[in-house]
């Protein structure tokens, strides 16, 4: 059988004001009809790249500099403007990451639909109308005829997903570009999505490029698997092979870094060997400073109550004694109560009532709207509750707006949060931003030691020295979630909120900011609050999990008994849904 | 219409009444208290018991809020009070001047629109071409150089070199009841070229580089790239998708374009000695006729703030998002 | 050294963007040869048309010195109290610059720190600062300036009143042009405002004040800087065009703006130069800021790249 689409030996080449770069590598890959080729890597690897050129949507300057790509045998790098325009649609469709921004807001989903049909089609205007319906029927949205008319902002994000697929579908393209289609979606969505996908490539025998980060998407449905690593094909073969007995040590280092939902790892391997140099040099030193340092200082005087309070074995269950009591606890939005009109509000979180203790990890799962990162927002004091009340380390801690601002609790509790790209200052040097809350607790005089702290202090989070120096915008996300660490652990804190501290990270990178956390949690016994949306991830962290969903507590339980058992039904599906490595056998 | 959208007008509306007491609160002042109202009115050898007759008969020994109250209704009901300097009745010299300046406004308004939208849509699409690029240096010249300078250029040119077009005041109008019109005449219509020309240049050269960035904006976006992958032709992709999404900032925009032209239309009267409102006002900055400047304050805001609402129900025409964002608030 | 600048002339986007614009770095130095001719007018003019004693009447409306009945001492002609028209300029110049940068100044101090305050306080203060602003756009720059401009000369005598019109100006301007300033920055300070480094802080407990000048306000620079090189054309632009209208500065000083407005008189009996060299003088000022402006408006716009 010949393959549908044939990309032989192709290379995208992009100059820039840093001298030539080569996107794509002598890339080759065959997709046959009614088969889903998944495209795999880490950012940077060029998959979105692959699908811009098969589609002829290169962005200048970016062109192909070498290599075929052939439609059915059709070449399709020797076509003229027009004519591609005119295959696109036509034959080649594209499906784009956010659904959000896919759709023309000012027209309705007939618009778009009958003007695409028809751009491909001779057909009258009823006769469009009547096959939109269909399709939109066909991906699965419900009253499609009533639909029709509406504006996509009307539209949640899934069932937007569904109308861009069918936009996609509606003049019956033989292969399919589906860009990271279900990244900007929650996992329950996001198996449905998957599902229509996998069922349209079987029914209407389209081939689908599906590009993605997400190892669970690729491992959920699709046949064939090409993995990339800077721009070259690392290894490519049917999916169950390649994910299952990986034969590069790229893509075993790759597999081996993908979290668990089956099993916990005290540490993942570290697949990245970072180059630990700054402009090439690495012997830029302050006197004295170390990570042994950090560590005798982090631990300071009570280094004995700590060890001794951390949970080993103990039973956390119980909230007596937590560090961190939340009970009956309310936040909403938006309530106002004027002269002409009272709002109830948009209530964020509704009773919601856990604890923690001294050592102990809780992981807080849930949804997008789950109020997970709400939750985060009132324990620091951003957020103000409507009711409820916090205790930490045995007194009550007021919320945002009575929380004075010399409170002590703003020392213990700090926070690591989800984007390093906007959680570090652009404007002001690393140590600069280490060395504020060293000045403004009053933890150090400025001077040589506080010097000699923040460069100890990047030692044990694994950077060089040299970092403190440099601006956050020079370092990759990796190393500004390691600052952001840092500076969380500048301020000598009791709790640390980390708030999907790995989500915006590739896996590699996110394996090691895991182990980074982890180190620290058992070297310093520190409390940690790990909120994420990836299950798989909260289950190498947490000793403890709580679901949320729409700001209320759905389950709490141990990790262990959570993971084997759920209880709550809601629990149990979002477990079901969660892209599954099974599959594959357990990690090499 | 939904209720919704009534709320949503309404709240407009009430916005409205809050930025015309405002305004008329500044004009209030201005008229009570730069200078002194009586002083201004009487002459040299007014005696002082005259002169408090005068302040007693205006209302100024009464309280400061009830003078304003007096102040706005009068000024509600159509009643402007009189000049310092030439003591007409404002109503009077408003109305007189007013048709000179809403058809130099609506010309050069026209002539902005008609050929900045155009022009802005071409440099958009065609970046980088020869064209493209010869109008938008010459934006960029246009947004610079000062209406009075365009206006002597185009004075020197056609009026002194050439001798083809007048050069100053109206030239001849045609009555219609109490409204001077330059549309019926041919020298009226010659006379209105020059200055709505001046006045329309540089709101012609904002209007192309508005229309410029918003567009590149939009053909930037998602949904462009997708309508793109889906082979929806080119003509469709910029007209009916790209334009589209373009005109909703661009019509905020034109509303604005009315306060430039309402500005730029004193500096314009000024150079061509056009007998509209704007040489009143400047007429009476320089006279220091406080009245005058107060009226036609309040005059310009309430133009402004009548643009402001239609651009809003505008937007409700065309954006449904707006539509619904206004139903669910 | 030199491979140490240029590494860093690649790494700084806004360095390499201008050392690849020639337009850009055209007008930069046609600005800056403005400036320094303005800074330098009392050196390099030939005479100082604010000193009585340095014109003669005798010598009006000379023609430029390479046309018939040009005098050699007056290059670009004189004007029609005899000055020379060269020293005008600069010292017009000077005059125009001092005003736009003065007034610019107080615009963007006014407005950056109501704007700052207003987004980060967000509530109430915001909101009546916003109405504010609403009011103030709905009354164009020029008309508030021909207002305050109207209003000091309702209040202030004759006399002082021509000493003071530096001031005068300066407030009406910049009191015309504050609104852009507060809106940018209003809208900036929104969007770092919730950017987590700023949370960071406020976790910390730090002091509203110090979040706003030592955390935000460095971030919303970039944005800031655009609207001061765009609306320091549109302050020179509006004295030249006060001083034109004869409410600007008194007509004895020269400023580009009364310059034009001699010249008009004598534009229909042929001595085009009093017009023309003022203008186009003023013209090129103009464009090499906006030139200027705009560079920075498309560099620091991802957007359009």
């Amino acid at each position: 059988m010949t393959a549908l689409l044939e990309v032989q030996d192709l290379t995208v080449s992009i100059p820039s004001r840093f001298g030539e770069f080569t996107a794509v590598d002598q890339l080759s890959l065959n997709v046959l009809a009614g088969e889903i080729h998944g495209v795999v890597g880490e950012s940077g690897a060029g998959k979105s790249t692959v699908g811009s050129a098969i589609i002829g949507l290169l962005e200048s300057p970016a062109h192909i500099s070498a290599g075929s790509i052939r439609l059915q045998g059709d070449e399709l790098t020797a076509l003229g403007d027009e004519d591609y325009h005119r295959l696109r649609g036509n034959r080649i469709s594209m499906i784009f990451q956010d659904p959000q921004t896919s759709l023309n807001p000012l027209l309705t989903i007939a618009d778009q639909l009958v003007e695409t049909i028809q751009q491909h089609r001779r057909i009258g205007d009823r006769e469009a109308r009547q096959l939109a319906m269909e399709l939109l029927a066909e991906t699965g949205i419900e009253n499609a005829e009533q639909r029709l008319d509406d504006y996509p902002h009307q539209f949640s994000g899934g069932m937007r997903q569904r109308v861009v697929i069918a936009l996609a579908l509606c003049t019956n393209p033989e292969l399919i570009i589906a860009d990271e289609p279900t990244t900007a979606l929650d996992v329950s969505v996001q198996k449905q999505i998957l599902g229509l996908i996998r069922n349209l490539a079987e029914q209407r025998k389209v081939g689908f490029l599906l590009i993605t980060h997400d190892i669970g998407v690729i491992a959920e449905i699709t046949d064939r698997v090409t993995v990339l690593q800077h721009g070259k094909v690392v290894e490519t073969g049917p999916t169950a092979a390649v994910l299952g007995t990986p034969q590069e040590t790229y893509t075993r280092a790759l597999m081996a870094a993908v979290p668990r939902l089956d099993t916990r790892l005290e540490r993942f391997r570290n697949i990245v060997t970072e180059d630990k140099r700054i402009d090439g040099e690495s012997r830029w030193a302050v006197d004295g400073a170390s990570a042994a340092y950090a560590s005798n200082w982090l631990l300071g005087g009570d280094k004995v109550a700590r060890h001794h309070t951390a949970a080993v074995g103990r039973s956390t269950e119980r909230p007596d004694n937590a560090l961190l009591r939340v009970d009956n606890l309310d936040v909403s939005f938006g309530a106002h109560n004027r002269w002409f009109s009272k709002k109830s509000g948009f209530k964020a979180l509704s009773d919601v009532s856990l604890h923690l203790h001294r050592g102990e990890v809780l992981g807080i799962v849930g949804e997008s709207g789950s109020g997970k990162s709400t939750l985060a927002k009132v324990v620091v004091g951003l957020v103000s509750s409507s009711d409820g009340t916090m205790q930490f380390n045995g007194a009550t801690l007021p919320d945002g707006r009575h929380r004075p601002r010399s409170h002590l609790a703003r020392r213990q509790i700090q926070m690591v949060f989800q984007d390093p790209y906007s959680s570090l200052n652009n404007r002001r040097t690393v140590e600069a931003i280490l060395t504020e809350p060293l000045l403004f607790y009053k933890l150090a005089a400025k001077g040589p030691d506080t010097r000699k702290l923040v460069a100890s202090v990047l030692e044990l989070v694994e950077m060089p020295q040299r970092a403190m120096l440099k601006y956050p915008h020079q370092f990759s996300g990796g190393q500004r979630q390691r600052i952001a660490v840092a500076r969380a652990l500048m301020a000598r804190p009791d709790f640390l909120i980390c708030d999907e501290p790995t989500s915006a990270l590739d896996v590699s990178i996110q394996a090691q900011i895991l182990n980074l956390l982890k180190d620290l949690q058992s070297n310093f016994g520190l409390t940690i609050l790990f909120i994420s949306h990836n299950l798989a991830v909260v289950r190498q962290m947490a000793d403890r999990v709580v679901v949320l969903r729409r700001g209320e507590v759905v389950e709490s339980a141990r990790s262990e008994d959570f993971f084997n058992a759920p209880q709550a039904d809601y629990s149990q599906q979002l477990l079901r849904e969660t892209p599954s490595l099974d599959l594959l056998g357990s990690p090499g | 219409m939904h209720s919704g959208m009534l709320t949503f007008i309404a709240r407009r509306l009430l916005q409205s009444v809050f930025v015309m007491l405002a305004v008329s609160l500044i004009a209030f002042s201005l008229f009570r208290f730069v200078g002194d109202p009586v002083a201004q009115m009487v002459g040299q050898e007014t005696s002082l018991e005259d002169q408090a007759r005068i302040r007693d008969s205006l209302g100024l020994n009464e309280p400061i809020t009830t003078q304003f109250l007096t102040f706005a209704g009068n000024l509600a009901t159509g009643d402007f009070g009189y000049s310092y300097r030439t003591r007409q009745p404002i109503s009077e010299m408003i109305l007189d001047r007013l048709p000179a300046t809403v058809e130099l406004g609506i010309v050069s308004l026209i002539i902005s629109l008609l050929v900045g939208i155009p022009a802005g849509i071409y440099t958009a699409l065609h970046r980088g071409g020869v064209l493209a690029n010869t109008l938008l240096i010459s934006t960029l010249v246009g947004v610079s150089i000062p209406t009075f300078v365009i206006g002597i250029f185009l004075i020197f040119v056609f009026g002194v070199q050439l001798g083809w077009l007048p050069t100053f005041g109206r030239g001849d109008v045609v009555a219609l009841g109490w409204w001077k019109t330059n549309f019926l005449t041919l020298d009226g219509l010659r006379s209105l070229l020059l200055p709505a020309i001046t006045l329309g240049v540089y709101q012609l050269t904002l209007t192309m580089r508005l229309v410029r960035s918003e567009m590149q904006d939009v053909m930037k976006s998602d949904f462009i790239k997708f309508a793109t992958a889906r082979g929806i032709n080119r003509r469709s992709i910029h007209f009916n998708h790209a334009l589209r999404n373009t005109l909703v900032p661009v019509i905020t925009i034109i509303g604005l374009q009315f306060g430039g032209i309402i500005a730029f239309s004193i500096v314009t009267e000024s150079v061509f000695q056009w007998p509209g409102l704007g040489l009143l006002f400047l007429d009476s900055i320089r006279y220091v006729d406080i009245p005058v400047m107060s009226v036609y304050l309040v005059l310009i805001a309430l133009m402004f703030v009548v643009i402001n609402l239609l651009v809003d129900l505008l937007y409700v025409a065309i954006d449904p998002r707006v539509r619904s964002r206004s139903e669910a608030s | 050294m030199i491979a140490r600048m240029r590494r860093y002339a690649i790494e700084n986007e806004l360095l390499y963007l201008f050392l690849h614009n020639r337009i850009a770095q055209l007008a930069a130095l046609i600005a800056i040869i403005m400036i320094g001719g303005a800074v330098l007018a009392g050196f390099v003019a030939p005479t100082d048309p604010n000193d009585l004693a340095s014109y003669d009447l005798l010598d009006s409306l000379l023609p430029p010195s390479w046309s018939e009945g040009g005098d050699a001492r007056f290059f670009i002609g004189t004007d029609d109290q005899g000055r020379d028209l060269l020293s005008a300029i600069l010292y017009g110049t000077r005059l125009s610059l001092t005003v736009g940068l003065l007034s610019i100044s107080f615009a963007c101090i006014l407005g950056v720190s109501v704007g700052l305050t207003a987004g980060y306080l967000g509530g109430r203060f915001d909101a009546f600062v916003m109405r504010i602003a609403d009011v103030q756009l709905s009354l164009p720059a020029i008309l508030t300036a021909l207002l305050i401009d109207g209003i000091a000369r309702g209040i202030l005598p004759q006399q002082s009143h021509d000493d003071l019109m530096i001031v005068v100006l300066t407030v009406a301007i910049g009191l015309s042009l504050w609104v852009n300033f507060a809106r940018t920055a209003r809208a900036s300070t929104f969007v770092e405002k919730n950017k987590e480094y700023v949370q960071a802080t406020e976790i910390m407990g730090m002091h509203p004040v110090r979040i706003m000048l030592v955390q935000i306000l460095p971030n919303i620079l970039g944005p800031i800087m655009v609207i001061l090189t765009v609306d320091l054309a549109v302050a020179i632009l509006l004295e030249a065009t006060l001083s034109f209208l004869g409410v600007g500065v008194p007509p004895n000083q020269p400023s580009l703006g009364t310059l034009i407005r001699i010249g008009t008189e004598y534009l229909f009996s042929g001595e085009w130069w009093i017009v023309a060299f003022p203008s186009l003088t003023l013209i090129v000022l103009i464009v090499s800021v906006n030139v200027l402006g705009d560079f920075l408006r498309d560099a620091l716009n991802p957007k359009l790249r």
